[in-house]
């Protein structure tokens, strides 16, 4: 079989020769097309430091085989700010302290725009901590991640009703 | 991970032929498998990549009054539907119990009914498992096995199956829809899985080639909804896998219980359906008495396979637990913890 596929990685199309079907969407991510902020924690789907979304969704890239998401679309960390502006997720992990050593916040950040996309939690904090519960966080920044994702999903909410308006 | 072929069939006539060739796997979201390969847990020759294939991602309303639901269905797109969630709440509890986000929005309906158990003995390969390896012994029947069955257990194997989803939907008599190289058939849930005996390694009655096309539910569901829960105790509250649970349907009319369905997780080597319990249930009142001996019923066969003898009256307790639940009603709003003991009024820390 061709091991050829086509992703559209952060809005750019990338066309990659797959060397052996077991790659899989992480390692592509991050050894083929040096993109390395996604994280590789314990690349069995236990951590969460892997998530991106798919086609919108958040997965952990670590249980995803490259080869079977030929043609779909990808979106990392390195693609969430504009220029310099950073996404509100990242704002506000910023502004709630929502990380220490940093390890686990590309996935979290990832995470919490999937999240804040599937409109389940509300404002309510359990259901913040419940919907994030993929994420580990071994610096224990839990805290100011729950407070970041409110925010987050706050200012989000905001600015799209300004915009609807 | 060893290496494999991978193939990608149009048809599902084209992927029943790839993957009735020994060696091979169907592969849908990969997020049990990949693990098990990672492992060197399953080691196949083959993968047949089924995410493709037409018409097995969608969630219908029959005429009937049942419900049919594709293969390919994404765990977290049933647990959100409303329509679904509303005619099934403690399959939708169970759901959202079960693993993270990210997997449930991988994860499909048909990978999850043919998940494998994660008895750590298995996972190690350098442990002996007559799952895995058969004729090797099982080093869990004399290692850590606090959390193992307690139900329909052997001597060769005492892994419990690690499914919420297929909780609820044994109590509710799920049919799976089922394509093989004769054709098409159906079967009951409760009857696909096998218990260990002499013969852990198969744990199903799939025979090789055969895909899970879709699962049914019958209209006789909704009888249910009203008062329906989850109800799983585990290790820690969020992302845990069950170490006991329990899926409660009752039909109320005038302060007495119709009908019941009461059905096990954690406790065995497929979801345990308690008809005895469900005998007692129907026709006596919704109350504590009632409940109680619905869970000695329940539990009458129970004997312990190591250091788990408290599963067996934890699992009485939770019976009784998700019973007083269903009785009072299915809540307005999915709990903030789905399926825990523990869940208190939303937004209030449980542990204050």
């Amino acid at each position: 079989m061709n091991l050829s596929i086509s992703l559209t990685v952060n809005g750019v199309r990338r066309d990659v020769e797959l060397s052996d079907p077991r790659v899989t969407l992480l390692d592509l991510l991050r050894e083929r097309l040096d993109l390395t902020g996604t994280k590789k924690g314990c690349d069995r789907g236990q951590c969460g430091a892997c998530t991106v979304l798919v086609d919108g969704r958040r997965i952990n890239s670590c249980l995803a085989l490259a080869i079977s998401h030929d043609g779909a679309g990808i979106l990392t960390i390195e693609g969430v700010a504009r220029g310099d502006q950073l996404h509100p997720v990242q704002a506000a992990f910023i502004a709630h302290d929502g990380f220490q050593c940093g390890f686990c916040t590309p996935g979290q950040i990832m995470s919490a725009i999937g999240l804040i996309e599937e409109a389940q939690a509300g404002d309510d904090p359990e259901r913040i901590r419940e919907c994030m519960s993929g994420n580990l966080c071994r610096c224990g920044a839990y805290a100011g991640i729950t407070e970041a994702v409110l925010d987050a999903q706050q200012s989000l909410a905001t600015a799209n009703q300004r915009r609807s308006a | 991970m060893k290496n494999f072929e991978y193939v990608r069939p149009a048809s599902v006539s084209d992927a029943v032929a790839a993957a009735a060739v020994p060696g091979s796997a169907y592969l849908a979201s990969g997020t049990n498998l990949l693990d098990l390969m990672k492992g060197g847990i399953s080691r196949p020759d083959r993968l047949v990549d089924v995410t493709r294939l037409p018409g097995l991602d969608r969630i219908e309303h029959l005429a009937d009054g049942g419900i049919r639901i594709g293969a390919l269905v994404r765990n977290a797109d049933l647990a959100h539907d409303p329509d679904f969630a509303k005619s099934c709440p403690a399959v939708a509890e169970a759901l959202l119990s079960g693993a993270s986000p990210q997997l449930r929005n991988a994860a499909t309906v048909g990978g999850n009914l043919l998940q494998r158990t994660r008895c750590g003995y298995f996972y190690d390969t350098a442990s002996a498992c007559n799952k895995r390896e058969p004729g090797t012994g099982c080093d869990a029947r004399h290692g850590e096995n606090r959390l193992h069955a307690v139900l329909g257990w052997s001597e060769a194997c005492i892994a419990t199956h690690p499914s919420d989803f297929c909780v609820p939907l044994v109590a509710l008599d799920a049919v799976v829809e089922i394509e093989g190289r004769a054709g098409r058939r159906e079967i009951a849930l409760e009857a696909l899985y096998r218990l260990p005996g002499d013969t852990p390694e198969r744990e199903n009655v799939l025979e090789p080639g055969d895909l899970i096309v879709a699962l049914r539910l019958p209209p006789a569901v909704r009888t249910f909804s009203a008062h329906a829960r989850y109800l799983k105790v585990r290790e820690r509250t969020s992302y845990a896998f069950a170490m006991i649970s329990a899926a409660a349907g009752l039909r109320i009319e005038a302060g007495k219980i119709r009908d019941a369905r009461l059905a096990l997780g954690g406790v065995a080597a497929k979801p345990w359906r308690a008809r005895p319990a469900e005998d007692i249930l129907a026709g006596a009142s919704a109350d504590a008495a009632t409940f109680r001996r619905a869970a000695e019923a329940a539990l009458a066969d129970a004997k312990p396979s190591g250091d788990n003898l408290f599963k067996i009256e934890l699992a009485k307790r939770i019976i009784v637990r998700a019973l007083t639940l269903a009785a009072v009603g299915t809540p307005a709003r999915m709990s903030a913890l789905p399926g825990s003991p523990f869940a208190s009024v939303s937004g209030v820390l449980h542990d204050a």
